[in-house]
C-alpha cells in the first residue's frame, strides 16, 4: 500500500536533486510522516546518498519521522500569542489530553505540537486542529474543546 | 437608486475563516438565489480587510456599511435589509471599544481612517480567485505599459527614482538590486518572490497573497522583463495553505490571459512562475539559505566570502529576490509614476509600511501607514490604545531579529532608519504591543528560545551562544539569576553578532540588548530581589 503510493508520487517527478523537498512534502501529505523506507527509495530516485535525504528531512520543522495522530493539534507560539497567554493554553491542552509538546498518543488519536506562527495574530492566542484554526483561545475554551472531543469519540 | 447593484463583500481571509466566514459566504450564496432581489445583489468573496479581530467581516457597497462578527444566522437579516425602505442591520455595526460609539460605515472607523492603504487597497474588495476582478480595477495595466511602451532600463530608472526600498526587512534600494541583476553576466536569470514569512507575529505577506495575489504576480512579471529573466518562483511557507491555493489559481488564470507563458502580450518575452513551498525554517528568509533549500539542500546560508545572489543565486545563476510587498508595489509605481511614490513617506524612506498590529492593543489587525508616522498615532489612534485601561510598556517590532522600544520613544517617526537607531528593526512588519502585565525578561527569553531552535547550526557562536543566552534568561525567569548575568549576556551578544555570517545570528541578540537597554531594572529585580515586577515569571 505505502509502496504503491510512493511509486505513484515518484512517477510525477523527474528524479532531480532539487525535487527532494517537494517529494518529501507530497509523501508526508499522503502517508502522514516519512517512513525510513520511503526516504531510502527517494534517495535512490534522486540519486543522492541516503544521508542527504535524512539531512534535509531532519532540518525542516515541517517533516515528521514518526507517525502522527489523526488529530494534529498545533498550539501557536507566535509573539502575539505568547504575550496573550499561549503558554497557559499549551499547559491546559497538555493536561487535558495527557501529552507533552511533540508527543503522539499511543492510540494515534492526537499529536500535540507547537508552531512558530499560524499568522492569525489578531485573534491571538490561537490553535490549529488539523486544518481548522480556532482563535481567541482561553484555558476554559481549550478545556471545553478537548473534553468535547473526548466525549464525541465515546458516543461514536 | 433602486436599480443600483449591491455588493456584499464577504471576507475570506484566514482570520475570518477561523471565525466561520466560509459558512457565512455559503449561506449568502444559498439564500441570495432565492430572493426576489437576487439580480441586484452580488455576493463576493474577498481577501483580508485587515480588521481580523472583528471578523467575520462583511462590507456592503456602495453604502459602505461594515458588519462585524457576522454569523450564519445573521445572513437572512442582512439580505432582507436590502429590500426597499429597510434599514441596515444596526446590531452588527462596529462598536468602538474606546468611545463606545456605534459606527456604521467603514470609512468612519478610526482603525481605517488614518491608514493609507495602497498595497492593501484592493485586498478587501476584489475576488482573489477571479482575474477579471483584478483587471477591472486596473490590474495588468502596468504590465502592458511596461512591455509595450517603455524599455527595461526605463523601468529600472523609474523604480530607482521612486525610492522604493525592499520591504523584506533590511530596506535595500530595490532599483539598485534590479540594476545589478540586469547587469549580471548570464543567459539564465531568475526572479524569486520571498514569501517565507517566518517571523512570529507577522502576517501581512499572507494577507496580500490571499487577498490580491495578482498584484504580486504582476510585479514579478515586470521585474522579469526588466532584468531579463525567464523563470520565476514564489517561495511560500507551507503553513499558509490558503495563500498557496489562491496563488496557484492566480498563476493559472494569468497564463490563460497570456500574461504568463510564451510571447507575453505578443512580445518576444517568455516568463512563467512556479510555487515552491518552504518546509518551515526561519533561516530560509535569508537569501542564500532560501536558494539552497530550493536546490534540495538544508537551508543554511552560504559561507563568506560569497558573491551576491543577484550575481550568483539559484543554480549559480543571477537571481532577483524580493519580498511580497515589494513586488506588490511595482504595478502601483509603474501606473502612478515614481513621483507619486516618492511623495509619500520620509526623506529616506518612501511609500508605505504594512504592520501586523497585535498584542495588548484595542484594535488588532493589519494596517498600512505612510512611512514616518509616529508610534503614538499607530497605537493610540489606529490601535485605539491599550486594552483594558492598562499602561503601555513596550512596542516590539521586527520579530526575533528586532527589539522592544519603551513608551518615551512614542513620538519617534517610524521608518527603517529610526527603528534601527532605537536598536530594533522594521523587519517584516510585526508590531506587538506589550502592556504592564508583560515581563520583558520573559519576552527576551521567549525570543531566544525561538532563535536557538531556528539557528541552522553552521556558525558556532550562533549555535551555542543562543543556547547559552536562552539558558541564562531561563534561569533569571525562574529566580535563579546570578550577579554578573547581565554583563555576561551583553558579552555573549557581542560575540554572536560578530561571529555569525547571516542576519539570524547578527540580529538574534537584539531582543536581549534592547530589553537590557530600556528595561534593565526588570532584570535587576529578577536577579537581585528574585521578583518579577509583571508577575509573569514563576520564581522558585
Amino acid at each position: 500500500m505505502e509502496e504503491e503510493i510512493l511509486k505513484d508520487i515518484l512517477s510525477s517527478y523527474r528524479g532531480k536533486r532539487n525535487e527532494i523537498i517537494p517529494i518529501l512534502q507530497e509523501v508526508q501529505d499522503n502517508l502522514g510522516y516519512l517512513p525510513e523506507k520511503a526516504m531510502t527509495e527517494i534517495a535512490e530516485f534522486v540519486k543522492v546518498p541516503e544521508s542527504h535525504v535524512y539531512s534535509v528531512a531532519s532540518f525542516y520543522a515541517q517533516f515528521r519521522l514518526l507517525p502522527l495522530g489523526r488529530k494534529r493539534v498545533a498550539v501557536c507560539r507566535g509573539t502575539a500569542c505568547h504575550i496573550r497567554g499561549a503558554p497557559q493554553i499549551l499547559k491546559t491542552i497538555e493536561d487535558e489530553i495527557h501529552l507533552k509538546e511533540g508527543e503522539t498518543s499511543e492510540d494515534l488519536e492526537y499529536t500535540l505540537e507547537t508552531v512558530a506562527c499560524i499568522g492569525c495574530c489578531a485573534l491571538a492566542p490561537c490553535i490549529r486542529i488539523n486544518r481548522e484554526v480556532s482563535g481567541e483561545m482561553t484555558p476554559e475554551k481549550a478545556k471545553l474543546l478537548f473534553s468535547k472531543n473526548v466525549k464525541e469519540e465515546k458516543n461514536a | 437608486m433602486p436599480d443600483e447593484k449591491i455588493f456584499v463583500h464577504v471576507c475570506q481571509g484566514t482570520g475570518c475563516i477561523s471565525g466561520g466566514a466560509e459558512r457565512v459566504f455559503n449561506k449568502f450564496k444559498d439564500l441570495a438565489g432565492s430572493s426576489v432581489n437576487d439580480s441586484k445583489i452580488v455576493i463576493k468573496k474577498t481577501g483580508c480587510h485587515g480588521f481580523c479581530q472583528q471578523g467575520p467581516l462583511i462590507v456592503v457597497e456602495p453604502h459602505g456599511f461594515f458588519y462585524t462578527k457576522v454569523k450564519e444566522d445573521d445572513v437572512e437579516e442582512i439580505l432582507n435589509s436590502f429590500e426597499h425602505d429597510k434599514k441596515p442591520v444596526a446590531r452588527l455595526f462596529y462598536h468602538d471599544p474606546v468611545t463606545e460609539q456605534i459606527i456604521p460605515k467603514y470609512n468612519d472607523i478610526p482603525f481605517y481612517k488614518l491608514q493609507d492603504r495602497t498595497i492593501l487597497k484592493h485586498c478587501g474588495n476584489i475576488d482573489p480567485e477571479d482575474i477579471q476582478d483584478y483587471i477591472s480595477v486596473g490590474g495588468y495595466k502596468a504590465l502592458k505599459r511596461a512591455v509595450t511602451e517603455i524599455t527595461p532600463d526605463e523601468i529600472i530608472q523609474e523604480i530607482k527614482k521612486s525610492g522604493l526600498r525592499g520591504l523584506g526587512g533590511a530596506g535595500f534600494p530595490t532599483g539598485k538590486k534590479w540594476e545589478s541583476c540586469r547587469n549580471a553576466q548570464g543567459n539564465i536569470k531568475y526572479v524569486i518572490c520571498n514569501a517565507d514569512e517566518g517571523d512570529p507575529g507577522a502576517f501581512q505577506d499572507r494577507s496580500v497573497m490571499e487577498g490580491n495575489p495578482h498584484s504580486v504576480i504582476e510585479g514579478m512579471i515586470i521585474a522579469a522583463y526588466a532584468i531579463g529573466a525567464q523563470k520565476g518562483f514564489i517561495y511560500v511557507r507551507a503553513e499558509y495553505p490558503l495563500a498557496v491555493s489562491r496563488l496557484k489559481i492566480a498563476i493559472e488564470q494569468a497564463r490563460e490571459e497570456g500574461f504568463l507563458g510564451e510571447n507575453i502580450l505578443d512580445n518576444r518575452f517568455n516568463f512563467d512562475i512556479e510555487i515552491f513551498q518552504g518546509a518551515g525554517a526561519f533561516v530560509c528568509g535569508e537569501s542564500t539559505a532560501l536558494v539552497r533549500s530550493m536546490e534540495g539542500k538544508r537551508g543554511m546560508p552560504k559561507p563568506m566570502p560569497r558573491s551576491r545572489t543577484t550575481e550568483e543565486g539559484l543554480w549559480n545563476n543571477p537571481t532577483l529576490l524580493n519580498n511580497v510587498k515589494t513586488f506588490a508595489n511595482i504595478p502601483l509605481i509603474i501606473n502612478n509614476g515614481a513621483e507619486w511614490f516618492f511623495s509619500k513617506g520620509t526623506d529616506k524612506c518612501k511609500g508605505t509600511a504594512v504592520f501586523s498590529l497585535t498584542g495588548k492593543v484595542m484594535n488588532c489587525g493589519l494596517i498600512e501607514v505612510p512611512m514616518g508616522i509616529t508610534l503614538r498615532k499607530i497605537i493610540y489612534e489606529i490601535g485605539g490604545g491599550i486594552a483594558g485601561s492598562k499602561k503601555l510598556k513596550a512596542v516590539q517590532t521586527g520579530g526575533p531579529s528586532g527589539g522592544c522600544i519603551p513608551p518615551d520613544l512614542l513620538d519617534m517617526r517610524v521608518d527603517f532608519d529610526s527603528l534601527k537607531e532605537a536598536g530594533t528593526i522594521m523587519g517584516s512588519g510585526g508590531m506587538v504591543i506589550m502592556d504592564e502585565d508583560t515581563c520583558m525578561v520573559d519576552v527576551a527569553r521567549y525570543f531566544l528560545d525561538f532563535t536557538q531552535r531556528e539557528s541552522c547550526g553552521q556558525c558556532i557562536p550562533c549555535r551555542l551562544g543562543t543556547v547559552q543566552m536562552f539558558r541564562i534568561l531561563d534561569d533569571i525567569t525562574k529566580g535563579k539569576g546570578r550577579k554578573g548575568d547581565i554583563d555576561f549576556l551583553l558579552e555573549l551578544s557581542e560575540s554572536i553578532m560578530k561571529g555569525s555570517i547571516c542576519g539570524l545570528g547578527k540580529t538574534a541578540p537584539n531582543p536581549v540588548l534592547t530589553t537590557i537597554r530600556y528595561f534593565r531594572d526588570e532584570y535587576e529585580a529578577h536577579i537581585n530581589d528574585k521578583k518579577c515586577p509583571a508577575k509573569i515569571c514563576a520564581m522558585q
